[in-house]
């Protein structure tokens, strides 16, 4: 019979193997479940992973894997620095909408006067609107000892209500005839986060993507900071013992991931969104919390992860409108994806052992 | 920069024009805000794209997207429906205003109808419904049928149309039944089962005996039915699997006929930019079968209203009329003009409460 047996230690192949284990159960799983819906579950699955890339149409949709994976990648490595010391920041949600708040406000607030400054100061207000939100469960943590997991997350509601009277009221286009919504950041050339070459759909939110990426590498791998924080994830007892400062560790952890969570928000409103309106947020904060995990916390995992997510997405969207595959079915197809990954992630931390039979 | 753009432009084109050559169907698409089974607002657009399907047969293909997020995600969902070679595409929410004439732009021979939208281009027309037509006939049933004289109101947000459906509403409800009293819940929602009938029960327990509902969901008809002797009215749906009660009527947005017109006057060439804004004359809004629950005589003024606005003979916002500040509005026999009434930021006299800012 089988049988579980914990590891001495997690294993480090396993560790690699487990998230390629989880994607290709997935495209099982999720075939199974679109030949159920009467679709062909090979090209389904070709026009989810394939399509996009080398697809009829990949010089559209090639760019757009890079939109759709900044803000995923930019805020998952905020979270992972948390949640690899056991800082939960579940609201980037609403760090990602308050950062594209402040940076569209800034923006907005200059509005026609044309001048090169205008844009890096909405970058910084929009990390710094980001940070300041996440803040508020880090000073609550702190001095109350409130759980920041739940006063993030309902910050994030608190954020949806903010942005709709934003769109609705201060921030609402003059010259709207009284409809909801900013004036269009795309046709506003200063604020304007546009593509740094064309077609290519690089913007600055992808570049700060990368940046963050190789920065975390550095800081997890070569900065005494990066080693606090491992190791108040993996013993916190003996973090005490090294002099790590955990008042410091959240400010730190929960503070980095809201100015990333600011800054993917504030790129995403001066660019591929383009204006403040009530539904502006879709997502991307919780989303980015199945990436961090599905690139394993690692910064270059992270970044695999997200761009895997984004595909996913518009592969996704296309079924959608050539298979005439439903919705929901993707968003299932998505759910499986963390689904596997937490279940194969079994066999990182146990091996299964076959034993002949248990003697009484 | 604009080198830049003439080549993205070209570079699409070319996708397109390879496309379009391989089929000489008209290919007609539709982009959803919410889920086609809503029973609702997306309910009905998808019903009209059937009715093309049905309309024109083998000549015509259409293709969809359901619920498709406004902003970034739509830009997309339309750019690749006209990559896909779609002729016409309809854009059926009014938070895909901007993401519309950013594809209309690239794609200048393909033609683009947005829902609700203000923004035109010479390939992008804007096409909408005059409700407030439908809740003048909601608010005189309700009038007249409330014990209470309490109205619940569970408006989404607080835009010109939806503060265009309660004026409707309340100025007709006022006329039959002076000590009306309208309570009003913003829901800051289109689509929100949960939220819907959360406001729904909020209303009946401050005494509301009639619920109207600018949110699109059947929750608020479920809550009706589950406190008892409330009644609803189906929103842009029929919604008539709660009739007889709660459900008493309905207004139906009705967009199979534009949208045979549209695709027709594409395959003709005789496609052109226009702003359509129908009510119940031209068929756009259907007031849904007034169920036995209503009494005889309510229903015969209720459909002689109804008649009335359909023959034009009857304006709902029809002078004299006041401002909520009590300032003046429309003199007495003067009809409110299209453009106060689609930028409409003010409550009618007698409302109580604050427009949300």
């Amino acid at each position: 019979m089988l049988r579980l047996e914990k590891r001495p230690q997690p294993s480090r192949l396993w560790t690699w193997l487990t998230p390629v284990l989880a994607v290709l159960i997935t495209m099982l799983a999720g075939g199974a479940l679109f030949a159920t819906l009467g679709k062909d579950p090979l090209e389904a699955i070709a026009t989810i992973f394939w399509r996009p890339l080398f697809g009829e149409f990949a010089f559209y949709y090639r760019p757009q894997l890079l939109l759709k994976g900044a803000p995923l990648v930019l805020i998952a490595i905020g979270l992972s620095l948390g949640f690899r010391a056991g800082i939960w920041n579940i609201g980037a949600e609403g760090q990602y909408i308050v950062g594209a708040l402040a940076g569209a406000g800034v923006g907005l607030a200059f509005y026609p006067a044309e001048s090169w400054m205008i844009f890096p100061l909405m970058v910084l207000a929009g990390a710094v609107g980001g940070w300041a939100w996440a803040m508020i469960p880090a000073v609550l943590k702190l001095r109350f000892g409130t759980n920041e997991i739940l006063v993030s997350l309902m910050l994030v509601y608190v954020a949806e209500q903010l942005l709709a009277a934003m769109a609705l009221g201060l921030m609402k286009n003059p010259d709207g005839h009284g409809f909801p919504g900013s004036r269009n950041l795309r046709q506003y050339e200063s604020a304007h986060n546009g593509e740094l070459i064309s077609g290519t759909g690089m913007h600055w939110g992808v570049v700060a993507a990368f940046i963050a990426v190789i920065f975390a590498h550095i800081l997890l791998n070569r900065h005494i900071l990066g080693y606090h924080i491992r190791l108040t994830g993996q013993a916190p007892r003996a973090a005490r013992f090294a002099g790590v400062r955990p008042a410091r560790l959240v400010l730190f952890c929960l503070g980095t991931s809201g100015a990333l969570a600011g800054l993917a928000g504030l790129f995403e409103v001066a660019g591929p969104a383009g204006q403040v309106s009530i539904d502006f947020n879709v997502g991307y904060g919780f989303t980015a919390i199945i990436v961090a995990f599905l690139g394993r916390l690692h910064p270059v995992g992270i970044l695999l992860a997200g761009l895997l997510m984004a595909l996913t997405y518009i592969g996704g969207e296309i079924a959608q409108s050539n298979l005439g595959l439903p919705a929901a079915a993707i968003q299932i197809f998505q759910g499986m994806l963390l689904f596997f990954l937490l279940a194969v992630d079994l066999l990182t931390n146990y091996r299964i052992r076959i034993s002949s039979r248990e003697v009484a | 920069m604009t080198l830049s753009r003439v080549l993205t432009t070209a570079a699409l084109a070319l996708g397109l024009a390879t496309t379009a050559l391989a089929q000489d169907k008209t290919k007609v698409g539709f982009i959803y805000v919410g889920p086609i089974g809503d029973g609702g607002w997306t309910f009905e657009h998808d019903k009209g794209r059937r009715a093309v399907e049905a309309h024109f047969g083998d000549a015509v293909e259409t293709v969809y997207r359901e619920s498709v997020p406004e902003g970034a995600d739509a830009e997309r969902a339309i750019t690749e429906m006209a990559l896909q070679g779609a002729d016409l595409i309809f854009s059926t929410s009014f938070g895909y205003m901007e993401p519309t004439l950013a594809v209309a732009a690239k794609f200048p021979n393909v033609k683009f109808e947005h829902a609700t939208g203000y923004k035109t281009a010479p390939n992008v027309s804007t096409y909408s419904a005059r409700f407030y037509e439908g809740r003048a006939v909601q608010g005189h049933i309700a009038g007249r049928m409330t014990k209470s004289n309490i109205i619940g109101y569970i408006a989404s947000f607080p835009i010109p149309e939806v503060i265009r459906g309660i004026n409707s509403a309340y100025i007709h409800a006022k006329k039959v039944n002076p000590d009306v009293d309208f309570k009003i819940v913003w829901a800051y929602t289109w689509f929100d089962p949960a939220k819907e009938a959360d406001a729904a029960t909020a209303l009946i327990e401050q005494g509301a005996d009639v619920i109207l509902q600018h949110t699109d969901s059947t929750a608020p008809q479920a809550a009706a039915e589950k406190a008892g002797g409330v009644i609803t009215f189906g929103q842009a749906s029929d919604m008539s699997e709660y009739a007889p009660l709660p459900r008493v009527s309905s207004i139906i947005d009705n967009w199979a006929p534009y949208y045979i017109a549209r695709t027709q006057a594409v395959i003709d060439g005789s496609w052109e930019s226009v702003q359509t804004w129908d009510g119940i004359g031209a068929g756009m809004v259907g007031i849904g079968e007034i169920s036995e629950a209503v009494p005889a005589d309510i229903r015969d003024e209720a459909l002689a209203l109804k008649n009335a606005i359909a023959k034009g003979a009857h304006h709902p916002f029809t002078g004299p009329l006041k401002k909520q500040d009590g300032s003046d509005w429309l003199a007495a026999g003067e009809v409110a003009d299209d453009g106060t009434l689609l930028g409409m930021n003010f409550y009618v006299e007698g409302i109580s409460g604050q427009i949300p800012n």
